[in-house]
């Protein structure tokens, strides 16, 4: 059976990552590899690494990056941070990721999704929603880091990427990140039934009984956290262990 | 060995050669005909689209060249469906090597089928080593039904044709490169063989 995927996410800057992370058996934990081999080890079904660099210097470094990646890791994973143009996937692709995602750039130019889905394949394609809730406005789409209300209602957004080619949609409530009170249950599973691809749902995971609610209730397809995993509040066996008593096939 | 990776610029070749790299082997990456001939064995990785992956195989006169090999070769995802007669993605005519069709995933599950599934049935030394059930990764939104030449299964949620053999063809719609110790351990039957 198809498995729902549990994903870390590391946060890159420079080359490096970022959120303080804290592991007893890994020499370095700033370097992605060393800290991606041991999630692959514990049984993380894919990685997504996010380039938080904003200069070109560090756009450089993080190409390199990802090939020492896929270079080291024997699982799949998704980059994004920044990518504009066919020209930044091509890169990206060519050095080993397996897919990369994309946010405020398909927001500005819708096509972009189109044509990357042209060139690659909507295999490869993930378009990352940064959605949040208003009484007033329901939820809507954010961009530049959240900083920005666009004019789209989440579900519409979802279905018109999809429609362009999207494979892929990774859905972030801002109302939740950060919260560690749950997935926003609602959105996630609006935006899972709505769309034909699979949904990863991202923030607010704090407990394992958020995520089986993110699975069996929210109908994810993939669950997403960053801090809980680095921070070794949540490991990732445990995790499993618990969801398949639960009754959520996962891979163990 | 002397292994060869087809390079046509529709395929993951880097994963690939990643991979055989934590094996130990060095790869050539070629879209050579002469050096696509020499090799012992071929690995053929793809993704992307059936179509356009077709034309850089044409391109290159690879589309002449493929079918006529003898060496072991091993087809991976999109590079397994291109072995295939015709695909349903673009209406496709492709190297008509194994007479098998390819078609679109019609369900209501989410397409593409993505992430970490089950293999069935397995019947051949390429799966050595492995058991029944294990994980492997895919992400495709076309597959191949079962056949006579089917010789591993996944369901979604039907069962379909995980992997194929066709005298010297082998091939899988999965991700070996991708699939972790089971993915590792396929390579290296096939490298085996």
């Amino acid at each position: 059976m198809l498995t729902k995927r549990i994903i870390p996410c590391l946060d890159i800057k420079d080359g490096r990552t970022v959120k303080g992370v804290q592991f007893e058996n890994i020499r370095d934990a700033g370097d992605p590899v060393e800290l991606a081999k041991w999630y692959a080890e514990q049984g993380a079904d894919e990685l997504v690494f996010l380039d938080i660099t904003a200069t070109n210097e560090g756009r450089k470094t993080f190409a390199q990056l990802v090939r020492d990646i896929a270079r080291h890791i024997d699982i799949p994973f998704t980059v994004g941070g920044g990518i504009s143009s066919v020209a930044d996937v091509e890169v990206l692709l060519q050095n080993g990721a397996d897919k990369v995602s994309v946010n405020s750039s398909a927001i500005k130019n819708p096509q972009l999704v189109e044509e990357l889905a042209t060139h690659f394949g909507s295999q490869c394609v993930t378009v990352a929603i940064d959605t949040k809730y208003k009484e007033e406005t329901g939820w809507k789409v954010y961009t530049r880091a959240g900083t920005i209300e666009t004019e789209h209602q989440t579900v519409d957004w979802a279905k018109q990427v999809v429609e362009l080619g999207a494979g892929e949609l990774l859905l972030t409530s801002m109302n939740n990140d950060g919260t560690k009170a749950g997935f926003a249950l609602d959105i996630t599973s609006e935006v899972a039934q709505a769309v034909s691809v699979p949904v990863i749902a991202s923030g607010g995971a704090g407990s394992m009984e958020h995520f089986a609610d993110a699975f069996l209730k929210a109908h994810a397809d993939a669950a997403l956290a960053a801090s809980l995993f680095h921070f070794r509040e949540l490991a990732i066996p445990d995790l499993k262990n618990y969801l398949k008593a639960q009754g959520v096939a996962v891979r163990i | 060995m002397n292994l060869v990776i087809v390079d046509y610029k529709a395929g993951n070749v880097q994963s690939v050669q990643f991979a055989l790299e934590r094996l130990g082997v060095q790869a050539t990456l070629s879209a050579d005909a002469e050096t696509i001939k020499a090799a012992d064995k071929v690995i053929f990785p793809g993704v992307g689209q059936a179509a356009s992956a077709m034309a850089q195989l044409k391109a290159r006169n690879l589309d002449k060249l493929l079918p006529t090999l003898e060496q072991p070769f091993f087809g991976v995802c999109l590079g397994m469906q291109l072995l295939c007669q015709h695909s349903e993605e673009g209406d496709t005519d492709l190297l008509n090597i194994i007479p098998l069709p390819v078609k679109h995933f019609e369900t209501d599950l989410k397409v593409p089928h993505m992430g970490w599934n089950q293999l069935e049935q397995l019947t051949s030394p390429l799966f050595e080593g492995l058991e029944e059930q294990d994980y492997v990764y895919y992400v495709h939104s076309y597959y191949v039904p079962v056949s006579e030449y089917t010789i591993a299964q996944t369901s979604y949620p039907a069962p379909f044709s995980a992997a194929l053999q066709y005298k010297n063809f082998y091939a899988a719609q999965f991700h070996p490169e991708k699939s972790g110790p089971a993915g590792s351990q396929i390579l290296k039957n096939f490298l085996a063989l």
